[in-house]
Parts: C-alpha cells; sequence; structure tokens
C-alpha cells in the first residue's frame, strides 16, 4: 500500500464506478439488495413451479371423452370418481403401504447411523460418515437399481451366500409368503422394498444426523442424573429432539416412494405403484386427467401427514 | 455417621492429562461445599465423578458410606444443577420440574402438585405452563434448582450455578440458595472460580489447583492463613511475599502472605515507590515497587492518595503477616 492511501481522512473518498454506486445504494437500502436478490427465485417459483403445479391441479377436474379419447375442458369429478376404482385404489393403497414400510425401516436403520455420527464421529470418521452416506448418491440411479436387479436375482450373490450359509430354506419359505413374497427376490415387492430403502436411506440419515447434532449432551446427562435409565433418556428426550429431523426425513422417503415409477417397474412385480400409473396414463394411455389426479393423490396425502405431525407436536422442539 | 462424599486417592485421567490426581476429599452431611479453583484445575471433573457422569481411573467413592464407582448417575440419588442449566427445551416448566418424578413413575396430578411447590419454593409459583425458551436466565436458574429439589437428593451438586448472571442477581441468589440450603438441610457441593462466592456462602472451602487440592478449611482459614502461594494469591489476591523480603522486612526467610487491607501507608516502616493507583469506589487500590517486588495495598477511601512515582512508607501489624513456610 502506498503511503498517499494511507493519508488520513476521518471520511474516505467513494469507490467510484457503478460498482461502487450499487454498493453504497445496497448498503442505505438493504430491502432493494433483497428485492434484487429474490425476484428472479421467486420469479421461478410462482410462476414455474407454482404454476405448473396448479395447471396439474386444473388438469385433474377435466375428464376424457371415451370414444375419441380427448380431453373435456369441462370441471367435472369424473376423473376423481375413476380413482376410487378398486383397480385404482388398488394401486393407491399399494403404494401407500410400500411408502410408509420403507420410511419406517429408514427411520429404523439410519437412526442409530446418525446417532454415532452426530455423538462419537470426530474429525476424519466424521469425513468418513459423510462421504459413505452421501457415496451412493453420486452413482447414477438407474445403475445401482439394475445392480439391485442381479444382487437379488435368483442367481445373484445375495441367493449364493444364502446357498453357501445352508440357509436357502430362509428365502425360499420367505418367498412362499403371499403377497410379500414372488420368484425370486428380484421380482417379489420385498425387492422393491429393499431397493427403496437402500436407495433412500441418505434422505433419511442426513436429517436425523442434523437434528441429533443440536441436542446438548448435557440433556442426556440431566436426564440422567434426574434417574432415567438410557432407554427412558431415549424416549424422553432425545426422540422427541429428534423428531423434527425424523418427519423431515420421512418427508423426502415417504413422498420420493410415493412418486417413483423406475424402481418398482425394473424390481418387483408386475403390479403399479402410483408413479407408474401417472407414466402409463399420460403416456400410452393419453389420459392426462387421470394422470393428473394420480399425482394430486401424494400431494394430498403429503399434506394431511404433515398436518397430522404439526398436531402430534412433531415441530415443537425446532 | 458417613460422609456425605468422601474421596480416597481418586484420580482421573483423560489420555494424559491428569484432571484429578489422587484426590482425598470430605464432605459433611448438610454442609455446604464449595470447590473453588481456576479452570482446568480439576473442581467440575470431581462434580461429575459424584453425579456418575465420569468414572474414577483409580481411587473410591462413597456417597453416605456407599461405594459409588460403577454406578451410574440414574441410580445415583444425587441431582445436578448445570452450569447452562440444561433444560429439556420440549417440555414445559413443569414438566421439566416433574421429571424425575415422572420417570419414577409418580402420576400425573401428584407430581403436578409436587412441582408447584417446588417452583413456590424458587419463588416461581405459577410459571408451570411456559416454555424455558420464555424464560430469563435467573428465571431458568431457578427452574434447574427446583427440578433437582424436587426429587430430594441426598446430595445436590451445582456447577458455577451463578455464572451467568448478573452481580445483582448473582448476589441476590447467594443469599437464597444459602437460606434454601440451610432451611432444606440437604447437603450442597458447588463449584465455582469466584472466591468471593465461596468465601460469602460455603461453609467449608477446597481449593483445587492442577488437579490438586491444594487446601480444604472454612473460608476464615482459607482467607486468614492460605498454606501455599497458590491459595494465598487466588484467594482475595494477597500480596505473596519472597522468603528474601520477607527477612528483609525483618522475619525469618519464609513464604509470607499479606493482605492488601492489611497495609497502611504510614510515616515509619519500609520504604516503596507508587507505579499505579485505581480507584475502586469504597477503596482505592495503590500498587507499590517494594526493592523489586509488586505489592498492592487497599487504601481507605477518603484518605488522600499518593500519586504514582511517590515515595511511600508501608506498616502493617505483626500479626497480619501470615507465614507459609520456606517450601510453600
Amino acid at each position: 500500500m502506498s503511503a498517499s492511501a494511507l493519508k488520513a481522512t476521518a471520511i474516505l473518498p467513494g469507490r467510484g464506478g457503478i460498482g461502487g454506486a450499487l454498493s453504497d445504494a445496497f448498503w442505505r437500502k438493504p430491502t432493494l439488495l433483497l428485492f434484487v436478490l429474490l425476484t428472479p427465485p421467486l420469479l421461478w417459483l410462482g410462476i414455474i413451479y407454482l404454476g405448473s403445479l396448479f395447471a396439474l391441479l386444473v388438469q385433474s377436474f377435466f375428464s376424457i371423452d371415451e370414444f375419441s379419447g380427448l380431453v373435456v375442458r369441462e370441471f367435472t369429478l369424473k376423473t376423481y370418481g375413476e380413482l376410487l376404482r378398486p383397480a385404482n385404489l388398488d394401486i393407491i393403497v399399494r403404494t401407500l403401504t410400500m411408502a410408509a414400510l420403507v420410511t419406517i425401516a429408514s427411520a429404523i436403520l439410519a437412526f442409530p447411523i446418525a446417532y454415532f455420527a452426530a455423538r462419537y464421529a470426530k474429525g476424519r470418521w466424521k469425513a468418513v460418515f459423510y462421504l459413505g452416506v452421501m457415496l451412493p448418491l453420486w452413482s447414477s440411479y438407474l445403475v445401482k437399481v439394475y445392480a439391485w436387479k442381479l444382487i437379488l436375482a435368483k442367481e445373484g450373490i445375495l441367493t449364493w451366500i444364502f446357498d453357501k450359509l445352508h440357509l436357502t430354506v430362509l428365502i425360499d419359505s420367505w418367498l412362499a409368503l403371499p403377497v410379500v413374497g414372488g420368484n425370486s427376490l428380484s421380482v417379489s415387492p420385498t425387492g422393491t422394498f429393499l431397493v427403496f430403502v437402500y436407495v433412500w436411506l441418505p434422505f433419511m440419515i442426513l436429517p436425523v444426523q442434523a437434528a441429533l447434532e443440536r441436542v446438548p449432551s448435557n440433556l442426556l446427562e440431566a436426564s440422567a442424573d434426574l434417574g432415567a435409565a438410557p432407554r427412558q433418556t431415549f424416549l424422553n428426550v432425545l426422540l422427541p429432539l429428534a423428531l423434527p429431523g425424523i418427519i423431515a426425513g420421512s418427508i423426502f422417503t415417504f413422498s420420493l416412494t410415493l412418486g417413483d415409477y423406475i424402481i418398482p417397474q425394473i424390481v418387483g412385480t408386475s403390479h403399479l405403484y402410483i408413479g407408474m400409473a401417472v407414466y402409463a396414463h399420460q403416456g400410452t394411455a393419453g389420459n392426462i386427467p387421470l394422470a393428473a389426479a394420480f399425482t394430486v393423490v401424494p400431494v394430498v396425502i403429503m399434506g394431511i401427514y404433515l398436518w397430522l405431525a404439526k398436531r402430534a407436536g412433531a415441530f415443537d422442539a425446532l | 455417621m458417613p460422609h456425605a462424599v468422601s474421596f480416597q486417592k481418586v484420580s482421573r485421567h483423560f489420555g494424559s492429562v491428569r484432571a484429578v490426581d489422587a484426590v482425598d476429599l470430605e464432605v459433611e452431611p448438610g454442609e455446604f461445599f464449595a470447590m473453588l479453583g481456576p479452570s482446568g484445575s480439576g473442581k467440575t471433573t470431581c462434580l461429575r465423578l459424584i453425579a456418575g457422569f465420569e468414572q474414577p481411573t483409580s481411587g473410591h467413592i462413597e456417597i453416605f458410606g456407599e461405594t459409588a464407582e460403577g454406578v451410574p448417575p440414574y441410580r445415583r440419588n444425587v441431582n445436578t444443577v448445570f452450569q447452562d442449566y440444561a433444560l429439556f427445551p420440549h417440555l414445559n416448566v413443569a414438566d421439566n420440574v416433574a421429571y424425575g418424578l415422572m420417570i419414577r413413575g409418580v402420576g400425573g396430578t401428584e407430581r403436578l402438585r409436587e412441582a408447584e411447590a417446588a417452583l413456590e419454593m424458587v419463588k416461581l409459583p405459577g410459571y408451570g405452563a411456559r416454555k424455558p425458551g420464555e424464560l430469563s436466565g435467573g428465571q431458568r436458574q431457578r427452574v434447574a434448582l427446583a427440578r433437582a429439589l424436587v426429587n430430594k437428593p441426598k446430595v445436590l451438586l451445582l456447577d458455577e450455578p451463578l455464572g451467568a448472571l448478573d452481580l445483582k442477581l448473582r448476589e441476590q441468589m447467594q443469599d437464597e440458595l444459602r437460606l434454601l440450603q440451610k432451611s432444606l438441610g440437604i447437603t450442597f457441593v458447588f463449584v465455582t472460580h469466584d472466591q468471593g462466592e465461596a468465601l460469602s456462602m460455603a461453609d467449608r472451602i477446597a481449593v483445587f489447583n492442577h488437579g490438586r487440592i491444594m487446601q480444604t478449611g472454612t473460608p476464615e482459614e482459607i482467607y486468614r492463613r492460605p498454606k501455599t502461594r497458590f491459595v494465598a494469591d487466588f484467594v482475595g489476591s494477597s500480596n505473596v511475599l519472597s522468603p528474601a523480603l520477607t527477612q528483609r522486612l525483618g522475619g525469618p526467610a519464609e513464604w509470607a502472605s499479606l493482605r492488601p487491607e492489611d497495609i497502611r501507608l504510614s510515616t515509619e516502616g519500609a520504604e516503596a515507590v507508587v507505579t499505579a493507583t485505581s480507584f475502586l469506589g469504597s477503596a482505592t487500590r495503590v500498587t507499590l515497587d517494594l526493592a523489586g517486588e509488586k505489592l498492592t495495598v487497599l487504601h481507605p477511601a477518603g484518605a488522600p492518595v499518593p500519586a504514582p512515582g511517590a515515595k511511600v512508607r508501608i506498616a502493617w501489624d505483626k500479626a497480619a503477616l501470615h507465614l507459609m513456610g520456606p517450601e510453600a
């Protein structure tokens, strides 16, 4: 720095130019900066995102002319009525059950991992944790799903391992069960479930870990100090405080399962899930209104779920 | 009658760090006992050893005559008031206070009644429905106190309970804590780095340094007759005189302590040079240079204060010079 730059005046001269004028203006009016920064994303969110959602909602109130196959642009609840047909209702119930089971399994698997990462992992182990959780997200989703198809196939590694352990009878008797079973794991609902849990698990681990990280360890000590055995501390302190994280994670796992159409197509039975139904109706069948109505189902279910969670006090600890 | 808390050669090492190093300690039932020391001196680790959050590396701990090592915190009839209160953020004040009762299976109405009684005791009646986040620091501290006391513990542990409060509130809480302790008759063990707090509240004090207890005694003993240079310096910022200086001033060649308030500026006695003065309100602290050693004098308000650079003479009663031996 030259000596002249250090010359002491109480007020420094302006930086000059457009940049200088802008920074001065933004400093004087912080709301201006906020406006400039927020307008593009709000336009995106408002028009493209919410707008298309609204368009979808409108579409679902149209119906299709059964003879010509053209969309009738008149408001009707006929399409929603079609949702209630046994075949379609089946799809909804199947998808909902799968989403709920996947969410519960993810939460049970994620909690110990997240707990370890939040409480015990330090420095390098923390990096290993993040890498371990995130790494699967870096590779292609399709590749992972096809890899699982091979793992679960009749000639796959899982069958081979069970065979070597002389436990093939376990797989066979499980596959012989109604509803969850099938010819092999890769064409059974159990296979679909396993792949769903594998693919969405990171989305449960990360928010639960973030929530557990925010629980001060002295709360756990205070609970023990007041006479609570570990199980009581878990139920009365740890779980309630981690609940917002579990809810956040379950929003991911639940809604991702509700909307997915690739996994059940590659691994599992020929039964449809909501995502597959949407895909079929808006594509080959050309029934856009019914596809839209199917899409509204997960939106409504998620709305109800969040409302119930809020009423149950899941967000009180936030 | 067994001691309320007794440590026999208790050590707690963290790797190569000896947080607590072969400590012997006895706390009597019904006593208000303070553990005083600078940060990192091992006083908080000792508290955590009593609570059960830490286990000793070696040694033996007894609480009311019963072996405590290996016993988890939830099986000790000991409760803690945490430094930052550690109130459960998802529970309201009443449920926080009633937590220990809830854990022990006391019914809903019964435990809420007891919680309200405990809140009344700490002068927060009717606060049960609020969330901890809506309370001030002083109020949270009272809730933490109620939450611990409602369980009627054999020993109440307090970890720097007044550290986060402002001066006025702190003084008020000191009085209240003392009254509460005397009326309940519960043994209080109380950790602080504030020597004034320890002196004014405790029946007995243990002064900690480097994981060891330097001295245990009544506030009067600790203040008047410190055994080591560290205690003399830490408790009440006494003047510590080197053996050479003590000898020069007419004593034996031993370390000695001399309270700033026991020295007066006089017309006769040892000569010293004023290096600085600072006004404290009720007195003026005068820093002197006496034969190359620093000496502070608490000079009463009202009397004329010498300017820095002035030559003064100092005197004290013979009894005020406390000898600590040649190796203190």
